[in-house]
């Protein structure tokens, strides 16, 4: 096992509340107003979907649906992986055919996740559109997939390591990137 | 469950996998609530349904179970197989390894069926029940609708009630539920119940009493789990009559009210009705006989996806 060791940190506490709200607003002016489904991929993506949520129920006057997606059962590596990852609940509100579909995650970086999160998405029906919200876009895509929204993007290497921490799971917010030595 | 590759029984696995199985299980069922209930996660795996015993509801969980993942299930039951033109476990188990199945769930009158065939090919064996030793999806889904209703699997009063002897259901919730350190009072008419059997248990024997007056399991019990009177395996007379068995050893309404008022009780099924349990009492509102079904398609989905999956 090779270990992290911190190389900069990318992003302090205020700067991630608000990029949050940045791209909250950017989704609701993208869908001029329009009810959205906001779907956070496990685990950080959850928590980032939420905190969306409550900036959107603030200027909607209204809550926008939300839910949780794993999608380890639709990873393209099962096979491949030493261990076993393990299957967390997915909880999708019940009808979400013709909706507009909010996917959020924390790092966009060779997309095979959210082709596993597209995948799943088909499962449940046909939502009327299905978007993208990552905080960070580092690069080195593997499979033809661009976000809708983006919180900030940079340039990677391949041997380095993008953190996302929030509140809700780590007790703070920031963005490290660190470095496989 | 890492580096396991079958699933044989409940006494080699430790407290951790146990929790990891059910864990697992929990998340797996909102599969079963989806309008498409299919998740591409086993596809390509062939799973191999091997029953030598009659079974409706342990083979067609499996089934589903499998479909629900994507696997391919093919099954074998005794009466189509080449069982019937005189060919060995053995050959058997060597056929379907040259067919290159992923997966075999067997259920054999033979306990160490499994166990044979897990040295002989190179599939995951699922152990579905071999004569009176274990089945061990049996005590998971049991475990599973414990900890669903009970919110816990230790310090629990578990009743025992019925054919210990010719039970692998039995034997399977006794190694589990005391792994957790819950007390299992086994309850049977002394023909019934095999000498020793507090002996079984190597760790926490303390937490196996046995015990033929049924009010003494009762009292205060959380959980009540019913065992059928296997009349198949009975080559001999057990007891005088049904009618007697009923009135000594049956399940009906004034011996539930010793448990605790929020008790559960449970069958593995089938149900012998007016046998071991009285028809208000399985119908009743104590009654999670149903919720263990439904638990069971969980439970193996995640068995499955456990052995098959990384």
């Amino acid at each position: 096992m090779s270990s992290l060791k911190l190389n900069y940190q990318l992003m302090k506490s205020d700067e991630v509340a608000a990029t949050l709200q940045r791209m909250a607003d950017e989704i609701l002016e993208m869908n001029s107003g329009r009810p959205v489904v906001l779907l956070g991929i496990h685990r950080r993506g959850v928590p980032m979907a939420r905190r969306m949520a409550k900036r959107m129920a603030e200027k909607l006057k209204q809550q926008p649906q939300f839910g949780i997606l794993d999608i380890n059962l639709y990873r393209d590596d099962l096979t491949k992986v030493a261990f076993q990852p393990v299957v967390h609940k997915t909880e999708v509100p019940s009808n979400i055919d013709d909706h507009d579909i909010i996917l959020v995650d924390d790092v966009l970086y060779t997309g095979r996740t959210v082709r596993a999160a597209l995948d799943a998405l088909c499962d449940f029906g046909r939502m009327r559109s299905i978007q993208l919200a990552v905080f960070i876009d580092r690069g080195h895509r593997e499979m033809p997939i661009e976000a809708n929204f983006i919180g900030k993007k940079i340039k990677t290497k391949d041997n380095e390591v993008v953190e996302v921490k929030l509140k809700e799971i780590d007790g703070e917010d920031a963005v490290y990137v660190m470095e496989k030595t | 469950m890492h580096n396991r590759k079958h699933l044989l029984g409940i006494q080699d696995l430790s407290r951790h996998e146990i929790l990891e199985i059910l864990d697992v299980a929990e998340s797996l069922q909102e599969v079963s609530t989806r309008p498409i209930k299919k998740v591409p996660t086993l596809r390509g795996k062939s799973v191999i349904n091997l029953f030598f015993e009659a079974s409706t509801r342990t083979r067609t969980s499996f089934e589903i179970a499998g479909k629900r993942l994507s696997a391919d299930v093919v099954n074998i039951s005794l009466s189509t197989s080449s069982v019937s033109k005189g060919e060995t476990l053995i050959d058997t188990a060597k056929t379907l390894d040259a067919m290159a199945a992923d997966s075999v769930v067997i259920r054999h009158s033979a306990s160490g069926a499994p166990h044979t065939l897990a040295k002989l090919t190179r599939a995951s064996i699922i152990n579905a029940g071999d004569g009176a030793h274990e089945h061990p999806t049996q005590a998971l889904l049991d475990a599973f609708t414990i900890r669903q209703r009970k919110g816990r699997l230790e310090n629990l009063k578990v009743a025992i009630i019925g054919d210990i002897t010719h039970s692998r259901v039995a034997r399977s919730n006794l190694y589990l539920l005391t792994k957790f350190q819950s007390h299992v009072w086994l309850c049977s008419a002394p023909t019934l119940m095999p000498p020793g059997v507090e002996k079984m248990v190597c760790e926490n024997s303390e937490f196996v009493h046995v015990t033929h007056s049924m009010n003494e399991a009762i009292e205060g019990a959380d959980v009540i789990m019913m065992l059928r009177v296997q009349f198949e395996r009975m080559s001999e007379s057990f007891f005088p009559s049904v009618r007697e068995y009923f009135r000594y050893w049956g399940l009906n309404r004034e011996r539930v009210s010793r448990a605790k008022p929020d008790v559960i009780i449970m069958h593995p099924g089938p149900m012998n009705r007016g046998v071991e349990i009285a028809t208000d009492v399985a119908d009743g509102p104590y009654s999670v006989i149903l919720d263990q079904v439904a638990s069971g398609v969980a439970v193996r989905m995640a068995v499955l996806y456990l052995l098959l999956g990384g």
